[in-house]
């Protein structure tokens, strides 16, 4: 493969570091910037610059913002007692779209993994525990993975809040809105008939 | 008439088979050729049509053809139950195996509810003589056949243990993080053990009733150092949680599932399969199969696909002949290898052969009449 200049293939690695790019689209990605790098480059160097600048964990529940507290754990309205706990920044944001829940989130960063050396520390799991004492915290919905180490990690936090009084719920599983039951694996399929419901 | 049969299997870049294209009816599968030849090879490849590690419990990597290196394939058309099924599993360069089932992406646990896959391969002959490992492995095969949940079950609850024995040996000491694997495992183990009597109780059953020339085998279950065996998921959860103290000194776990051994005896003569003669040994492992194959026709409504590789070893003439009556009495398609042809003699036309011979470094195939 013929190199280009070498400051362009600096760029080509790194963005081939980017999930879901892999050598060969990251060499197309930049080709395109280099191509376009008035209305796409520049722009872009400025506003990853600012971002890179601004962009902070919020230190209450590990959501990405650009100040020290979120917009959501800012918001007054969003205290109403219930906190969503989730595995991933790109889970609060995806249900979030969604537009339906209105308390606050509790970001892990992760689950638990023994053997990837990933504990309850390196989860923020003692934060949400002093966010549910000192919060008035009424329901904690855990909102993981249904991998085993998501399952491992939800069976850890119920554990913790046995004897808390605080109500525990997890989403549903099941069929997909708009998902066809032939397309589905088993494992979906027996979820859905588990948490099936009187019409 | 057979309900689950390969019809067609290509192979590709599989060990020493470049390209393998099969094409069988019903009928038992016959196939002789030297050593080396390949001949273990494709039944390597059709164990691949159910779930795990197949029959060598090789990595996708070594499986890969060398010197090329490029990942197999797998491709095999099959009649289950009526209905005719495509399966391909295959792997590339530094991935996992992946299976699709009629061109659908799917798990490989799914394997299991198609194909329904039991095999007996020479280093299975000290079976009865070597560690509990084995015996584990070959009666968790046996359950799967006739549970094809018990995949599930068990890839779950060995997640979780070995989590809990990486907790042991770093000494963690935070209980909630033990009681949140003890829970998973405690609810798979029973399910395990659940399904392991279910299967031990077909076998009896099956070897009951039946005449066989084959020795019916009395099988039981033992847990290491004579612990109970539980099937409750509380008793189990207790068990764990009570434990964790001596786990902790051992750094792993010392009850549950992966603890339990198979034992057998040799019914007529109340002799452990362990002190009997190698003949009478690899005996106790055909009559398990066939009893098994004809549950399965039980409870599944079809025999499964067997694989037997060098099947023939250690049989005297009358044994041999019996076992090939008894596989066409099963009417499910046995793949069988061999290195003459003549071992397969009494067989005739109830078989169909296939002779494979090395031509420098890359496997050929001839289908005989
Ligand atoms: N990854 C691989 N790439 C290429 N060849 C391989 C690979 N793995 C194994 N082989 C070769 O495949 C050949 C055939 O193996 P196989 O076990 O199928 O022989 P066989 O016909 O069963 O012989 P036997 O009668 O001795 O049991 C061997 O010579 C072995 O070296
Ligand atoms: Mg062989
Ligand atoms: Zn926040």
């Amino acid at each position: 493969m013929t190199q280009a200049p070498r400051d362009i293939e600096v760029l080509i690695d790194l963005m081939a570091k980017l999930p879901g790019l892999g050598p060969r689209s990251a060499r197309r990605a930049v080709l395109h910037l280099v191509k376009k790098r008035g209305a796409l480059l520049s722009p872009m160097a400025d506003a990853m610059q600012t971002v890179a600048a601004t962009a902070r964990e919020c230190v209450e529940c590990g959501n990405i913002g650009t100040a020290d507290t979120c917009a959501i754990c800012s918001d007054p309205k969003r205290a109403n007692g219930e906190i969503c706990v989730v595995e991933d920044v790109a889970d609060l944001w995806a249900m979030e779209r969604a537009q339906v829940f209105q308390g606050r989130y509790h970001v892990l960063g992760g689950t638990l993994s023994a053997l990837d050396a990933v504990g309850p520390d390196e989860l923020r799991i003692p934060k949400l525990m002093s966010r549910i004492a000192s919060d008035g915290i009424s329901e904690v919905i855990l909102a993981l993975n249904a991998t085993i180490d998501g399952q491992t990690t939800v069976h850890y936090i119920a554990d913790q809040l046995e004897n808390s009084g605080v109500r525990m719920t997890s989403l549903a599983q099941g069929v997909p809105i708009g998902g066809e039951l032939d397309y589905l694996d088993d494992g979906t399929i027996s979820a859905a008939l588990k948490a099936r419901k009187s019409l | 008439m057979p309900d689950l049969s390969v019809q067609s299997l290509t192979l590709s870049h599989f060990r020493s088979h470049k390209v393998l294209r099969l094409k069988v009816d019903a009928r038992p599968v016959a196939i002789f050729g030297e050593n080396g030849a390949g001949k273990t090879n494709i039944l390597e490849a059709l164990s691949l049509l159910s779930p795990g590690r197949g029959l060598r419990r090789a990595t996708a990597e070594e499986i890969m053809r060398r010197p090329e290196q490029l990942g197999w394939k797998v491709h095999a058309n099959l009649n289950s139950l009526g209905q005719s099924e495509t399966i391909d599993t295959w792997a590339e360069p530094g991935h996992t195996r992946q299976v699709r089932i009629n061109e659908k992406s799917a798990t490989q646990v799914t394997l299991g509810r198609i194909v329904r896959v039991l095999w007996l391969v020479p280093s299975m002959d000290r079976l009865w003589i070597e560690g509990a490992e084995g015996r584990r492995r070959f009666l968790d095969r046996m359950t799967l056949s006739f549970e094809p949940g018990h995949a599930d079950a068990t890839l779950t609850y060995e997640k979780a243990m070995r989590e809990r024995n990486r907790l042991l040996k770093d000494q963690v000491r935070d209980p909630h993080w033990y009681r949140a694997l003890e829970q998973k495992m405690a609810e798979t183990g029973a399910i395990i053990q659940q399904n392991r009597q279910a299967a031990i109780d077909a076998l009896g059953q099956a070897q009951e009733q039946s005449e066989t020339l084959f020795p019916a085998a009395t099988l039981s279950l033992q847990h290491a150092n004579d612990l109970p065996i539980l099937t409750d998921s509380a008793e189990l959860l207790a068990a764990l949680s009570d434990n964790r103290p001596r786990d902790l000194a051992a750094g792993r776990t010392l009850v549950g599932p992966h603890r339990v051994d198979l034992n057998a005896i040799y019914a007529t003569k109340n002799i452990a399969a362990k002190e009997c003669s190698t003949g009478e040994q690899k005996a106790l492992l055909v009559s398990l199969i066939l009893a098994n194959g004809r549950a399965l026709i039980q409870s599944f409504g079809a025999a499964p696909l067997l694989l037997l590789d060098e099947v023939a070893a250690h049989l005297d003439d009358n044994r041999r002949a019996a076992l090939y009556n008894e596989i066409c009495a099963l009417g499910g398609q046995a793949w069988m290898t061999g290195t003459e042809k003549r071992l397969f003699e009494t067989l005739d036309d109830r078989a169909q052969y296939i002779k494979i011979s090395d031509q420098g470094g890359e496997s050929t195939m001839e289908m005989l009449q």
